[in-house]
């Protein structure tokens, strides 16, 4: 089995979890059944990538301003 | 790319823990009821702030053993990077706090502890800023290095746990076993911690780059004047 197979049994199994636990305490059910939680998690998402992003971004620069000074040399 | 396999990694891991945290089922209890995904990201906070304090340390020694001017770099930048985790720590403890104790600030061992280990930091930037000479800041901070992770440990770690406190995992308990009853949650969990650690020495190691380029610069600019 490849590993994004397995990644994906993994997240279907939790959500079977999900389903089968027990209703005693209050949890936001009703957010994860009209699909309303995918939303927020896709915010959450796009502000994370755009960070990761915005570090890469950094990370680059920082090497070209490296590269010209090794050149310099 | 090669070299860069482990900043993939820790934004995978982040991802991962951001779906995984927000999506996978958690154990359903009173009070905490939604609140308990917090876990999954206001405790790699502390788990990263440690790690990254304990790679300040590490080249807080090292400079005391050897007077190399990079062990200095290295280690202050580890030691931004954990400030500003320990920083995020205590905001979102506090928003979670808010919610589940009632208050933001309740006074907790945990909570003081950690609190007060933030400010014994905070010392150390300071000291730094207060000394000019850039050999004598190496050495004396260096030294105090040594001294706040020395406090910080018996703070967080020690103190919460001697008394009785209401943070979760306190109480004597190595871990967050009343918890992670089912186990589910370390699948989240774990990867946090070793994401924030990752992300926390990528940043690191991009303050490291930036200082050692500057110091680069500074030595031509001095061949160019003389």
């Amino acid at each position: 089995m490849n590993k994004l197979a397995k990644l994906i049994t993994l997240f279907g199994l939790n959500l079977l979890c999900f389903s089968a636990t027990a209703q005693d305490a209050e949890m936001a059910d009703a957010m994860r059944a009209n699909g309303k939680i995918y939303v927020v998690v896709a915010i959450v998402l796009a502000i994370l990538l755009g960070v990761i992003g915005y570090l890469v971004s950094i990370d680059l620069k920082v090497g070209k301003l490296e590269k010209r000074l090794r050149d310099k040399k | 790319m090669k070299k860069n396999w482990w900043k993939i990694l820790s934004a995978a891991l982040l991802v991962y823990t951001l779906l995984g945290g927000l999506l996978f089922a958690v154990p359903r209890l009173n009070i905490v009821n939604e609140t308990i995904r917090a876990l999954y990201f206001h405790v790699p906070m502390w788990f990263a702030m440690v790690f990254m304090f304990i790679a300040s340390t590490y080249y807080a020694i090292l400079y005391l053993r050897k007077p190399v001017i990079t062990y200095d770099t290295y280690s202050i930048s580890f030691a931004t990077v954990g400030l500003v985790l320990g920083l995020l720590g205590i905001v979102t403890g506090m928003i979670w706090a808010n919610y589940t104790w009632g208050s933001p600030w309740h006074g907790d061992p945990k909570q003081n502890g950690a609190a007060i280990a933030l400010l014994v930091y905070f010392a150390y930037f300071i000291l730094r800023g207060s000394i000019t000479n850039q050999e004598q800041k190496a050495r004396l901070s260096a030294a105090y290095n040594v001294f706040a992770f020395a406090a910080m440990i018996p703070l967080i770690f020690i103190i919460p746990r001697m008394t009785s406190s209401m943070h979760p995992g306190s109480d004597g308990n190595p871990g967050f076993n009343t918890y992670d009853l089912d186990n589910k949650m370390r699948l989240v969990f774990y990867p946090a911690v070793v994401g924030w650690i990752l992300m926390g020495t990528w940043i690191a190691t991009l303050l490291i780059r930036i200082e050692l380029v500057k110091e680069k610069i500074e030595e031509l600019e001095d061949e160019q004047t003389r």
